[in-house]
């Protein structure tokens, strides 16, 4: 191959990514399943473990669903780096003049089409279950949408921090569960007032404006991590 | 004599606060082949990965075409390949899928251009294997059929001979030469002998510290 | 030259020396003001009528509260400094500056609690602050595990840093969102401008305390930062000529 370039585009990598993350996960379709099987069964055990009264249940669906979700997505990140750290990916990704920030985002992108979006597509089914009164589903549906992109954005950060750690998963729930904190409030609290009458429009409005800060920051903080671990 | 494409100017390099070397002055010319040696621990890899620009270095810096790296991040890296131990290839896609998003990273790579490679690399016919199932010299090669996709003019390459047989290491040394005489240079390092005639080595071992505690720096 | 004295700030060596003759007045100042502080507040102030004797402890709580959350705005400054400026002292007054907001947060909630049982009968509210509290000790716990398990202490500071720096932009977020609950707590009860809702027989020594409480953070702070630097240029030579030279004139001397 003659030498020199005729300069690079940028967002060649990220479709690259994009295409390369969904074909993989696509191929390993059984690795979606656990978060959401994990939410299924976890919502499953709860009328068990409580109590199985309508009444009892429409109050508490909307916080236990998000926090179900939550748990879930958790549980997932762990996985968003592992691999690429682990096979030298990482180092690619870094050595090449597509900026990091946009890699971040492809994979997080993939994570959130892989985690959050089925979670957030599945929940009006919890939300029956758990007889969730009538007002609650769209605003369920879309708290869930916006909130678990803006928990894939967060956990990519954290995700990023501890993949050079052997065990990672207990410094990751301390890094990540307060950042998650807002969001929880905002989310289970736009369904639940649009529940009570208030309308969703509040608090959606609020995760909108969390999800475009979200995107500035994260992947940004996230590339910065993943710069100080790939060297370990 | 040219202008050096690569200058290692007074380069240092600490590991957790123990200084491995320092004071490397060397410049790479085009066409320049050269091989890192040193015993184990010398730093030979933290040389690479400072090259490379994913170490800071302690003292000093590296130069591209004359302007230190740090200020021209996009543009070395699209000079820059780097194979480093660890191989990139993701089991779930098949040999054509992987090179084709290791080349999205630096130079995105054409079906005929990588069908040509695999046969450079005698992995003809496996552009649509799994790589699952392929064997760990035959993960190697597939990363090592970038050497002939990609345009970049300095090749880093980390231990490039392992798990590879002897006429895949015939072929490797010959495809660095072609690039030195295409006017690229080669960083590597190696454990085994090497049958190319001309290349230079640059010892580590001659720019370790006396053990001495090192005065503070800033 | 006037970067010289701002890179000179970052030599740890230089601050360990300068900082040994700051301690000799600033140490014994701190611990007086602290008696004197909590002297005045838990013996001489006024008995509030509503709370009794138990308000006292406002005395202890209130500005362990505020140190609690300047110091990890403390701590990011640092974290950030350090980053842009890649000097080793900010990361070493960063990581001191973790445990001692943590101790401080865990030192609120339990006064809190304490406070919380004669006033509201319970230990434990679910109000807006004491769960900001937590979270907050959370926080902190996340950047001193970070600290410490990290493979390599360049990687460790850095990683902290900007854990630090994304919790100092979710502190507000986190702060307002638990705002939203409805709060059994009093109404802040000093505010810059405006009425102070409380008598000034009990605000000055509260005063007295706030300021207090920042000199003894200050103080420890400073201890936390030499014993920071001690470890880590154990190997330099400056560090083992200070240990030869203590224990030659065998002083305990100023060390930590």
């Amino acid at each position: 191959m003659p030498i020199g370039h005729d300069g690079y585009q940028v967002g060649t990598g990220f479709k690259a990514i994009l295409r390369r993350d969904l074909t993989s996960v696509w191929r390993n379709r059984s690795d979606i399943a656990s978060p959401l099987v994990f939410f299924l069964i976890s919502i499953t055990l709860l009328p068990l473990g409580v109590d199985p009264s309508d009444k009892l249940l429409a109050v508490i669906a909307p916080g236990m669903i998000w926090i179900m979700a939550l748990l879930a997505t958790l549980l997932s990140l762990d996985s968003l780096f592992r691999q690429d750290y682990d096979d030298g990916s990482l180092t690619q990704f870094i050595l090449s003049p597509q900026p990091l920030y946009l890699t971040v985002l492809a994979k997080v992108i993939v994570h959130w089409l892989t985690t959050g979006l089925p979670l957030a597509l599945i929940a009006p089914v919890l939300g029956v279950m758990l007889s969730l009164p009538a007002g609650g589903y769209w605003p369920l549906v879309l708290s869930l949408i916006i909130g678990t992109a803006i928990m894939s954005l967060i956990g990519a950060m954290g995700a990023a921090l501890t993949v050079c750690l052997r065990s990672s998963a207990l410094v990751l729930t301390l890094i990540v569960m307060p950042l998650y904190l807002p969001v929880l409030i905002i989310g289970s609290n736009t369904v639940s007032s649009s529940v009570a009458g208030f309308g969703a429009a509040q608090g959606l409005a609020l995760l909108g404006a969390a999800l475009a800060m979200a995107l500035l920051v994260m992947p940004v903080a996230a590339a910065g991590a993943l710069r100080i671990s790939s060297n370990h | 004599m040219s202008e050096p494409l690569l200058t290692l100017n007074n380069l240092s390099c600490e590991r957790d606060s123990r200084t491995l070397f320092s004071g490397v002055h060397y410049s790479c010319p085009p066409g320049t082949l050269l091989q890192i040696v040193g015993f184990n621990g010398a730093g030979k890899t933290t040389l690479l990965h400072t090259v490379a620009g994913l170490l800071p270095a302690a003292c000093g810096d590296v130069r591209w075409r004359g302007r230190p790296i740090a200020q021209q991040r996009q543009a070395f890296y699209q000079d820059l390949l780097y194979l480093g131990h660890q191989v990139p290839v993701k089991p779930q896609l098949s040999v054509r899928e992987n090179l084709l998003w290791l080349g999205a990273l630096n130079t995105p790579a054409t079906e005929a251009a990588i069908a040509a490679a695999l046969v450079e690399v005698d992995l003809a016919g496996f552009e649509d294997s799994p790589c699952y199932a392929l064997s760990a010299g035959q993960k190697r090669r597939v990363l090592l059929a970038q050497l002939y996709l990609s345009r970049a003019a300095l090749w880093i390459l980390d231990e490039p001979f392992t798990a590879i047989d002897k006429s895949g290491v015939l072929k490797l040394e010959a495809a660095m030469a072609r690039h030195a005489t295409n006017g690229g240079v080669v960083l590597f390092t190696s454990h085994q002998p090497l049958a190319m005639a001309e290349f230079t080595t640059l010892d580590l071992s001659a720019f370790q510290l006396s053990e001495q505690p090192s005065e503070e720096a800033i | 030259m006037a970067w010289q004295w701002f890179h000179r700030l970052g030599s740890p060596r230089w601050f360990y020396e300068k900082s040994s003759r700051w301690l000799v007045w600033f140490a014994p100042l701190s611990i007086a003001l602290m008696l004197v502080g909590i002297g005045w507040g838990l013996g001489f102030a006024p008995i509030d009528s509503k709370q009794g004797d138990s308000y006292r402890i406002i005395f202890i709580h209130m500005p362990a509260a505020a140190l609690a959350l300047a110091g990890y705005y403390i701590m990011a400054i640092a974290g950030a400094v350090g980053l842009i400026w890649k000097m080793k002292l900010p990361f070493m007054v960063m990581k001191s500056a973790a445990p001692i907001g943590a101790a401080l947060t865990i030192l609120t909630l339990a006064t809190g609690s304490l406070w919380g049982h004669p006033t509201w009968g319970t230990f434990w509210e679910w109000d807006a602050r004491n769960i900001f509290m937590l979270v907050l000790l959370f926080l902190y716990a996340g950047i001193v595990v970070l600290a410490e398990v990290y493979p390599s202490r360049d990687a460790a500071d850095k990683a902290c840093a900007i854990l630090a720096l994304v919790g100092t932009i979710n502190v507000p977020i986190i702060y307002k969102s638990v705002d939203w609950w409805y709060s059994l707590h009093q109404p802040a009860s000093i505010k810059l401008t405006g009425g102070s809702t409380i008598h000034s027989s009990m605000l000055y020594p509260l005063l007295v305390c706030i300021l207090a409480y920042y000199c003894f953070y200050t103080l420890a702070l400073i201890l936390y930062t030499r014993r920071e630097i001690l470890v880590r240029e154990a190997r330099t030579s400056w560090v083992l000529e200070l240990a030869q030279g203590q224990g030659k004139s065998n002083k305990a001397g100023d060390g930590l």
